[in-house]
């Protein structure tokens, strides 16, 4: 249990996907002019990280990695198909995003008119393929773990795109110099809030 | 239609991405995985001929298919295209250079979500022939390496005092050593491949006035 | 044929994936010896630096052949463990398990001054894994030579455990106190004071690093603590 809460805790402040390993960026940028659409694609985010996190672990640790497969035959023990993990990963994410669309459709209209244009562009975030990767490079010890891991993510980067959003807000009331305006200042900005959150390297759990 | 191969439009289509239609710079397209990676020079170097490898392979393969994708499943149909690809970088790096994929860790796996890739294939690739959609690819790919190794220059001189793991700074300016000079840590940490990228946009905004955003 | 017909969008998506498969394991296939032999080579490499001795990949494994004379398995009882190969062990997988049940390499190295011991340790850094190998002397205490290496600690600060001035402190300290505990290798932070013969100069902005650093030698010493007291007395 110490064990969940230290990975949650350092996959939202410490290893943020945003801060310290740029994951994401592309729709962090495009997506954080205001706070409303903001929150709609960080929930997004959170949504399907903590998904696709445990199916890809159970994968990646029944099916692609050497001697996976025993528990289906020992014969089959020998098959390494672990360069196979991107193009695994990917489709699964593509595939869950695709259903998660359809579900929430189904289910939660109200909910899918909110998220339902971000869905989409969730396939090809790369805080999503990235979380998988680290999963991956990170070798949870079981499921529990990697959904912990996928939800903290998700967190962090929540936390850092509705941020942005909220200081690009005020920032439409201050003099930038202008050619610094747009993209310029919010990667300074980015950056900032990224010696910020550096701060919380020093937490030990 | 006969073109020589040279000719005016296409070296348009390799020199534009370079400077005034810079993915990253300008387009906003691909800042996602790879600054991580720009903390010294020769990752950055790596990173960024992977990149254009993947970029101008994907973006040749797609317009020779471009006529035959079903429609319903053209992202599908790219994102296997560009994945397999990334895969066979990694698998080459892996083999060939060890040590320096060693480095770059995941972070070759997330070229296949960088979105310049993707933004090319659909921007490009499907309405081309292959030879200009190549060196689109190539340019593209040029830009956003230009980029990271300036980033990577800038951080490794500044951060370590080195360029490409060779010391640059004499040793005796160090204060250690009796002399006046101190590596910036800061340089090293991730933030500040951000604040450098957003100093590069305000040097390149202010010389061509056309990209300022209102 | 019609584009956007099921049975084409079938066909083409079938077609696709056999093709992409057979290229991609074709691929992988045949570029599988040299990564295999890739990793192989960076760990001999790694066992030989820890005991001062610098390598290039291309005449790692000669040497490792010829000065590496043993290498064997024992236990946390400090017993020898038959039929598995000591360079196979995964440590990775030996920490899952608890301390008793653990399979520990051990690599005897014969150098100019007598038999050294290597010991392969492995433990978590600020970012990832962090791992090593550390050789101690004949008598059991004093540490020959070190080598450690990570996965992803920040270049310039946590990475500098790979770096020569930090592996270089280790040799000469010793593991175990006048009184004969095991006390390990503290890795001090600046201004902290600890006796001098066990403990190694932290790297300044990579505390993390360091603290990770002194608790995988804690845990390493201590699951080969019978081993090492065997051969000791």
């Amino acid at each position: 249990m110490e064990n969940l809460i230290n990975i949650f805790v350092k996959s939202i402040f410490i290893e943020n996907m945003i801060f310290a390993y740029f994951l994401g960026m592309c729709s962090y940028l495009a997506v954080s002019k205001t706070v409303k659409t903001a929150t709609g694609l960080g929930i997004a985010v959170i949504f399907v990280l903590t998904i696709t996190l445990p199916v890809n672990y159970l994968l990646e640790n029944y099916i692609l990695t050497e001697g996976a497969m025993a528990w289906l035959h020992p014969s089959l023990a020998a098959i390494d198909l672990s360069f196979l993990s991107f193009i695994m990963f990917i489709a699964v994410i593509a595939a869950m995003v695709q259903l998660v669309e359809m579900v929430v459709e189904k289910f939660a209209p109200v909910l899918y008119t909110q998220l339902g244009i971000f869905l989409p562009l969730i396939a090809v975030n790369c805080a999503i393929l990235g979380g998988s990767l680290f999963m991956q490079q990170k070798a949870f010890f079981n499921v529990g773990e990697a959904t912990v891991y996928g939800l903290g993510s998700g967190v962090g980067w929540f936390l850092a795109i509705v941020g942005i959003a909220a200081i690009r807000e005020k920032l439409q009331y201050s003099n930038v110099p202008p050619p610094l305006r747009g993209l310029g200042i919010t990667f300074i900005v980015t950056g900032l809030m990224g010696l910020a959150f550096m701060g919380f390297m020093g937490i030990q759990l | 239609m006969s073109e020589s191969l040279f000719s005016r439009k296409n070296t348009r289509l390799l020199s534009d991405p370079v400077g005034s239609s810079n993915p990253i710079t300008v387009q906003v397209l691909g800042i996602c995985s790879a600054l991580a990676v720009t903390a010294q020079l020769k990752p950055s170097v790596v990173m960024a001929l992977s990149v254009v490898a993947v970029l101008a392979f994907s973006n040749v393969i797609i317009s020779l298919l471009r006529n035959t994708i079903p429609n319903r499943i053209r992202i599908i149909v790219q994102l296997v295209v560009i994945a397999s690809l990334v895969i066979l970088v990694d698998q080459v790096l892996k083999a060939f250079v060890y040590d320096v994929s060693k480095q770059l860790s995941v972070f070759v796996g997330l070229i296949i979500t960088n979105c310049i890739i993707m933004g090319r294939l659909e921007a490009f690739a499907l309405g081309n022939r292959p030879w200009p959609s190549f060196l689109d690819g190539i340019g593209n790919g040029a830009g956003y390496g230009l980029i990271l190794i300036i980033v990577g220059f800038l951080r490794e001189l500044f951060g370590s005092g080195s360029i490409y793991g060779y010391q640059i700074i004499p040793n005796s300016w160090y204060i250690s050593n009796g002399g006046f000079y101190e590596n910036n840590g800061m340089m090293i940490l991730p933030p500040m491949a951000l604040i450098t990228i957003g100093i590069i946009i305000w040097v390149q905004r202010s010389r061509n006035k056309k990209l300022i955003e209102d | 044929m019609d584009r956007n017909s099921n049975n084409y969008t079938f066909l083409y998506a079938a077609v696709m994936v056999i093709l992409v498969a057979a290229i991609l394991a074709t691929v992988a296939m045949s570029l599988r010896p040299r990564q295999e032999r890739n990793t192989e080579i960076e760990k001999k490499q790694n066992i030989l630096a820890s005991v001062n001795i610098q390598t290039t990949p291309a005449n790692a494994e000669e040497i490792y052949a010829e000065r590496i004379q043993n290498q064997y398995v024992v236990n946390a009882q400090g017993e020898r463990v038959e039929g598995v190969d000591a360079f196979e062990i995964e440590l990775r997988n030996e920490r899952v398990k608890p301390i008793e049940e653990r399979l520990l390499p051990v690599f005897e190295f014969q150098g100019e001054d007598g038999l050294k011991y290597i010991f392969e340790m492995r433990g978590a850094g600020l970012w990832g894994p962090i791992w090593g190998f550390i050789s101690l002397n004949e008598d059991m205490s004093t540490i020959y030579g070190a080598n450690f290496d990570h996965q992803g600690e920040t270049p310039g600060l946590g990475a500098e455990i790979s770096t020569d001035w930090f592996q270089e402190d280790f040799k000469g300290k010793e593991i175990f106190n006048e009184s004969g505990e095991l006390v390990s290798i503290t890795v001090t932070k600046v201004g902290q004071e600890a006796p001098e013969d066990h403990s190694v100069d932290g790297i300044s902005g990579g505390t993390i690093t360091s603290k990770g650093l002194q608790d995988m030698l804690e845990e390493g010493f201590s699951a080969y603590r019978e081993f090492i007291t065997q051969k000791k007395s």
